[in-house]
């Protein structure tokens, strides 16, 4: 095993994901301090409306109804990351232990579960995120829900493939003719050495999740409680002309954020795929 | 999809100034004028937006607002009114109301010819008065059903004998409220499966031409039309265009002549206003005249008890909502009552923005702050007709909770808001409708016990119910005094100020915006509906 300096060594190396470190280490000291940072609620009007950035009390600007921007950019980032992390885990639990059954046992049990995941492959992510959804009425559990859902299906191929390959390895074989349980085997042996790639997808997940979760605000799907960058682009898009300033710090917080996972993901890659990196480069 | 005081109340004294002293009144817009050029020019094509696409154009069956819009031209009603609401002539040349109230006969023109050729006659006008529209329109079925008969002595006069005085019955022969229906296509047939459904054919200035679903409705100059030298333009098209950013762009470039109703957002308005091709007014929306409010399910506590309804009245700043949520389209309501609606009591004031009063009755109901200055909760389902809509429930859970009142926001899709109000399954949503210009048309539906109907939208979905005010729209839709009436409105408005059965908020307008190259297009109390036989392109 690779020490963990070692580990920090070869994340460094990749300047971008340190970067992308940063920015996201940024949101979450945002998320977790919104509260202290900005007290009222983020809907509460506590200004005039319209009022441009670098106005008084408002480093940010307001919106159309008087919201101070900077609050809502804020307990937006409460709302993102909660989202991206929540749906996220929802996703690596059900898309890795079916890919995990699939790969193990194979046979009827792996057809079974990748016709299943080919069913869900065909619907186009966002069209079924949308309508699942709409259909439970948005609220943060519905939309963890769907976006957790509509995530999965790639993740149960990747653990599958890792499975598939780690089942014939001589480590399983030995721990099956031990008589350990299928269970254990798959916890204990199979699933921690087949972590890096998953690992890797995960990170790139919670930029994806919370793209889908901005997607689904900006159409009015969002939780009308709460705030979210998403709803904030969707209700400023409409005075764009007049007012730049409420879609564009709640874009360029979604863009940043998820470019900077992204890099992360990258970053990722390249410390626990030492091989593969830099291929090409 | 989502509405007042006119400025341009006295309009027709200034045009008739205008016709007086035509040089000294430019500021009088001739698009609202009567034509002052002394020789309109025939020929011409107006564009005009139309959103949502209609679903049909057979009037009878379909009222949808854009329903409206394009069959208004092809279809006609025996009236039309001015922007005061008093009957003008249509398809009736003439009309006379008996002394006693009970009888109306109405004089047709005696040269009208239905599109396909064929005469129009009293007997069109029994078909669709005693047959046709009472199967298929509930506005119309609600209003013929008051006559004991309706017969017609020759073929150009009907006549309708009510059953008692019912005033407002002049007020029910608009295009939309009971357009005329050829009685030779659909006479012994199913109406809604009917063939010519899909071909409407009416009496207006207008023919239709050509649909192209999705994308234009094309209508050609009716040349059998019964007023000589009328219509003056040649076509008219209505663009199905469905995104409000493109059609505000639409209007801009001159793509389009007209919009009318929620074609263009509140936001885009104070825009287009500075755009030097277009002429804009909130006038010709008298007939509709419509009232927006909170609604409340008086089956909820504590929403039942009427301080907890003052209360909210007392936490809203409804000019903030006029102005910075509807871009100042609209009036404060005062009432149930919108200004233009006959029977309106002008002495009535607006409840204020009052916060301390607000809390002082939540305070005596019992309703203490807790911990976190809740004092109730309650849910909100805003309407789901567009985001102004949804930016109004932001703003009233933050009004709200500045006197502890808790609100939590519904979603819903329009489907399921119909459901779920006229089911009687919601706390507080937000509501519109139209008054029809009589209180006993579009008023009293909303808070008469009577109306209590599940299932039934746009009746008494609050469940309110309070005998005195039954009582006073009854006596008052049949009293034939107008003065006697006026004091019985009066006192309605005075009860139902009082009760607060919904929050009213605003008495809402519409944005209609009108290249100026166009002439006498907003002429009446149905504005954009009319049928557009005087409108004519100013000569280059």
């Amino acid at each position: 095993m690779k020490t963990s300096s070692g580990f920090w060594a070869a994340y460094a190396r990749n300047k971008g994901a340190v970067f992308g470190l940063l920015i996201v280490a940024v949101v979450i000291v945002l998320a977790l301090f919104s509260g202290v940072l900005f007290p009222e609620s983020p809907w509460e009007m506590v200004n005039a409306p319209f009022l441009p950035p670098m106005s008084d009390g408002a480093l940010l600007g307001t919106d159309t109804l008087g919201r101070d921007i900077a609050a809502g950019i804020a307990h937006g980032a409460r709302m993102s990351l909660w989202i991206g992390l929540v749906s996220t885990g929802v996703a690596l639990l059900i898309g890795v232990s079916l890919g995990a059954l699939a790969g193990f046992f194979g046979g009827v049990v792996d057809d079974a579960i990748m016709r299943f995941t080919e069913l869900f492959q065909t619907i186009p992510n966002f069209v079924l995120a949308v309508v699942l959804v709409a259909i439970f009425t948005p609220s943060s559990t519905s939309i963890v829900a769907a976006i957790a859902i509509v995530s999965w299906p790639p993740l149960a191929r990747l653990a599958r493939g890792e499975f598939l390959s780690l089942r014939s390895r001589e480590f399983v074989q030995a721990a099956i003719t031990t008589g350990q349980s299928n269970l254990t085997i798959i916890v204990r042996q199979i699933l921690p050495n087949s972590l890096s790639p998953i690992i890797v997808s995960a990170s790139l997940m919670v930029a994806t999740a919370i793209l889908l979760e901005s997607s689904l605000s900006f159409l009015g799907l969002g939780d009308p409680n709460q705030m979210s960058w998403g709803y904030m682009v969707g209700a400023a898009r409409t005075v764009i002309r007049q007012a730049w300033w409420m879609s564009f710090f709640p874009g360029l917080a979604i863009l940043l954020t998820v470019l900077s996972l992204n890099l992360i993901g990258e970053g990722l890659n390249d410390a626990l795929n030492p091989k593969l990196a830099r291929k090409g480069r | 999809m989502s509405f007042i005081s006119y400025r341009f109340r006295h309009l027709a004294a200034a045009s008739l100034l205008a016709l007086a002293v035509p040089a000294l009144s430019p500021s009088v817009p001739s698009f609202i004028s009567p034509a002052l050029a002394a020789d309109p020019a025939r020929g011409g094509t107006m564009n005009i937006i139309v959103q949502p696409e209609p679903p049909m154009l057979q009037l009878g069956l379909n009222q949808q607002g854009p329903t409206q819009t394009v069959a208004g031209k092809i279809y006609q009603g025996l009236l039309t009114y001015d922007e005061k609401l008093d009957p003008l002539p249509s398809l009736a040349k003439s009309w006379t109301v008996s002394d006693d109230g009970l009888t109306y006969t109405f004089k047709l023109h005696e040269n009208v010819k239905w599109h396909d050729g064929k005469p129009f006659t009293s007997k069109d006008v029994l078909f669709s008065t005693t047959k046709f529209l009472p199967e298929v329109h509930s506005r119309a079925r609600a209003n013929f059903a008051r006559c004991e008969s309706i017969t017609a002595p020759d073929d150009y006069t009907v006549v309708f004998k009510l059953k008692e005085p019912f005033p407002a019955f002049i007020r029910a022969f608009e295009v939309a409220s009971a357009p005329m229906i050829p009685a030779h296509l659909y006479e012994g047939t199913d109406f809604r499966n009917n063939p010519a459904n899909a071909t409407p054919i009416g009496t207006g200035p207008f023919k239709l031409k050509e649909w192209v679903k999705g994308s234009y409705i094309h209508l050609v100059r009716n040349e059998d039309y019964y007023k000589p030298g009328l219509p003056y333009l040649d076509n008219i098209y209505f663009r199905v265009i469905p995104d409000a950013a493109s059609r505000a762009l639409a209007l801009e470039s001159g793509q389009v002549d007209q919009s009318q109703y929620n074609d263009i957002e509140p936001f885009d308005v104070a825009r287009l206003k500075e755009v030097k091709s277009l002429n804009f007014t909130t006038k010709g929306y008298e007939f509709v005249a419509p009232v927006s409010w909170l609604e409340i399910n008086h089956r909820v506590k504590p929403l039942d008890d009427k301080r907890f309804r003052k209360a909210i009245m007392y936490a809203i700043d409804r000019e903030f909502i006029r102005d910075k949520i509807w871009f100042g389209l609209g009036n404060v309501a005062s009432g149930p009552f919108n200004s233009s609606t006959k029977g309106f009591d002008s002495s009535i004031v607006p409840y204020a923005k009052n916060v301390d009063k607000a809390k002082a009755l939540l305070d005596e109901m019992g309703l203490k702050p807790d911990a976190k200055g809740v004092r109730a909760t309650v849910k909100l389902m805003p309407m789901p007709y567009g985001e102004t809509w949804q930016r109004l429930g932001e703003y009233l859970k933050q009004s709200l909770k500045q006197v502890g009142i808790a609100v939590v926001l519904e979603s819903t899709d329009v489907a399921g808001w119909v459901q779920r109000v006229s089911n009687w399954d919601y706390e507080i949503t937000t509501n519109f409708t139209y008054q029809y210009g009589d209180p006993a048309l579009g008023v009293s539906r909303t808070y008469v016990s009577d109306n209590i109907r599940k299932g039934v939208m746009f009746s008494n979905t609050m469940g309110y119910s309070n005998p005195k005010v039954d009582e006073l729209f009854a006596a008052a839709a049949k009293e034939n005094d107008p003065a006697k009436r006026q004091a019985m409105y009066s006192e309605v408005q005075k009860v139902l100020v009082d009760d607060v059965p919904v929050v009213w908020l605003l008495e809402m307008q519409f944005p209609t915006f009108v290249s100026k190259k166009f002439n006498n297009v907003i002429t009446t109390g149905i504005g954009v509906n009319e049928s557009y036989e005087s409108v004519y392109l100013s000569k280059p």
